[in-house]
């Protein structure tokens, strides 16, 4: 009898947890497809003309400017820190003079478009997040639909589009001034002139470096801005709901960084090399 | 005042969210110039109701007739038409933080209209706030108009298109009772002046005295009573009774 009762409550909670299981996994699908429309009605809606020219430069103009000064204060401390952490092992080898050329791979292939945009994902993907959001509670994209305008073209294609040109301008930025940082950060320590620091760092750097990094940073601005707009458009109902857009905005945006920077690099490498 | 035909015509309009069943078959029709009022307690559907006629939301079942229309099985192309011809007044007037007045009133217009040349988009913004009383307020931003002025701002870019029926959800709810006072009152001018049809969600009994024809109260999803408002206040129902008694 004891036997008995211990194998149907041990099946009542093995269908519980598979309920709770398919529960998950159904929303998960669900969230999937639904992103996956979302992205794809952004190709659609990209060549639906007239376009949103004016809120498309107001947008670029924003996400530039209000990133501008963080991202370059970033890059210009990466750079002293690379430098400063790599000369010891450097002058373990003895090579020390190879510091300008491998600051300058390290920057302009990795650490310029991931740190830049990784702060985009913070600054930019929770403010696009909690803005769209914030509309979407307060009925202003409820608005724009029953006044017959398409709200999916004015704010969600301008700023996805604004981000994907921003962030390589953004990187742009980013690895010249870590390039300065680490000039200092060379300086610190010896005694290297700017002209023979950059003939070393800009020897060292082919096209083949400066293609997929460039190709990495649009993927990375498609995907802050998609991923922004994704979480604030679909925001339901109640301020409560702003932060959570905002924050999983976030959150999403700066895990998909990595996970697309594994798959352009594997894709670049494949076709450059 | 002249009421006409069916402008709206709403037929076994059924709408569920999860297991809440929020609309249970409802039934009604507005008629040309008719101010229609619908009352019901919070969370009866009053809101979800008007969001159908413009597809909003989409209900499960039944059929809404507009203008000539079926609303639930018109194209994307049909359907911002007929928006185009169907203003909505939000409860919270949704006007557009980051656009000043003038951005706000111009926004339907350029995106509906895309004929108008510069100088007819700036007339029409100035007379739609003439119309509301606020003309000087032009360039100021939504941050620095009070609730009643943003009410009135809604309205004005929900008349700027210029349209055969207005849906103003709980247009006084939040203000005043001077101010309330004096959007019902305009609510009476743009339904004279424009000869609009309407339907007026609300729960402040003055505004739907003074503004509606006639008025629907909706009760647990269905529409439990239809009269104009003198014969309503005289009801011996004691649900009916109870809004006019705290009223």
């Amino acid at each position: 009898m004891l036997k008995k009762n211990i194998t149907t409550k041990s099946v009542e909670v093995i269908l519980k947890q598979k309920s709770k299981f398919s529960i998950f996994f159904h929303e998960a699908m669900q969230g999937i497809g639904d992103f996956w429309f979302f992205t794809m009605r952004f190709f659609v809606q990209l060549f639906n003309f007239p376009f949103e020219r004016k809120e498309f430069f107001r947008q670029a103009f924003q996400i530039g400017n209000r990133s501008l000064v963080l991202v370059m204060t970033t890059g210009f401390i990466m750079g002293v820190v690379l430098t400063i952490q790599s000369r010891p092992t450097l002058e373990d080898f003895g090579a020390e003079s190879w510091l300008p050329n491998m600051v300058a791979v390290s920057i302009i292939r990795e650490i310029g478009p991931v740190i830049t945009a990784i702060i985009c994902a913070g600054k930019i993907g929770s403010g696009i997040g909690a803005e769209l959001g914030s509309m979407r509670v307060t009925e202003q994209i409820d608005a724009m639909e029953v006044s017959g305008a398409n709200p999916y073209k004015f704010l969600v294609v301008t700023r996805v589009l604004a981000t994907t040109i921003m962030l390589p301008v953004l990187v742009f930025f980013a690895d010249f001034v870590g390039l300065f940082g680490s000039f200092l950060g060379v300086n610190i320590e010896g005694d290297v002139s700017l002209v023979l620091f950059l003939s070393r760092a800009m020897g060292a750097v082919a096209f083949t470096d400066i293609i997929p990094a460039t190709i990495k940073s649009v993927v990375f601005g498609f995907v802050i801005g998609i991923i922004g707009c994704y979480k604030g458009y679909n925001a339901s109902r109640g301020t409560e709901s702003v932060g959570k857009a905002s924050n999983e905005a976030v959150v999403a945006a700066s895990l998909m960084v990595f996970v697309v920077d594994v798959i352009v690099v594997q894709i670049t490498d494949l076709f450059i090399s | 005042m002249t009421v006409g035909d069916n402008v709206i015509k709403i037929q076994n309009l059924s709408k569920s969210f999860g297991k809440n069943a929020v609309l249970k078959g409802v039934n009604l029709t507005l008629k040309r110039g008719e101010n229609l009022g619908v009352l019901g307690k919070s969370g009866t559907g009053k809101s979800v109701l008007i969001k159908c006629i413009v597809k909003l939301i989409a209900p499960d079942s039944g059929s809404i007739e507009a203008l000539g229309m079926n609303v639930l099985q018109a194209s994307a192309q049909e359907l911002t038409l007929l928006r185009g011809k169907i203003g909505f007044l939000f409860q919270s007037a949704a006007l557009y933080d980051s656009m000043t007045v003038k951005e706000n009133l111009e926004f339907p217009l350029v995106r509906l209209n895309r004929k108008l040349k510069r100088d007819e988009i700036d007339f029409k913004v100035v007379e739609a706030l003439k119309n509301v009383g606020l003309e000087k307020s032009l360039y100021k931003m939504p941050s620095e108009l009070s609730g009643g002025m943003k009410k009135r701002i809604g309205l004005a870019r929900t008349l700027i298109l210029e349209p055969e029926i207005v849906l103003y959800d709980e247009p006084t709810t939040g203000l005043d009772p001077v101010t309330s006072g004096e959007i019902s009152e305009l609510m009476v001018e743009v339904q004279e002046k424009f000869n609009t049809s309407a339907i007026v969600i609300t729960h402040d009994m003055h505004c739907a005295s003074v503004t509606t024809n006639r008025i629907v109260m909706l009760n647990e999803g269905v529409v439990f009573k239809e009269g104009v408002y003198e014969d309503l206040e005289k009801s011996d129902d004691k649900w009916i009774r109870s809004f006019f008694k705290h009223s």
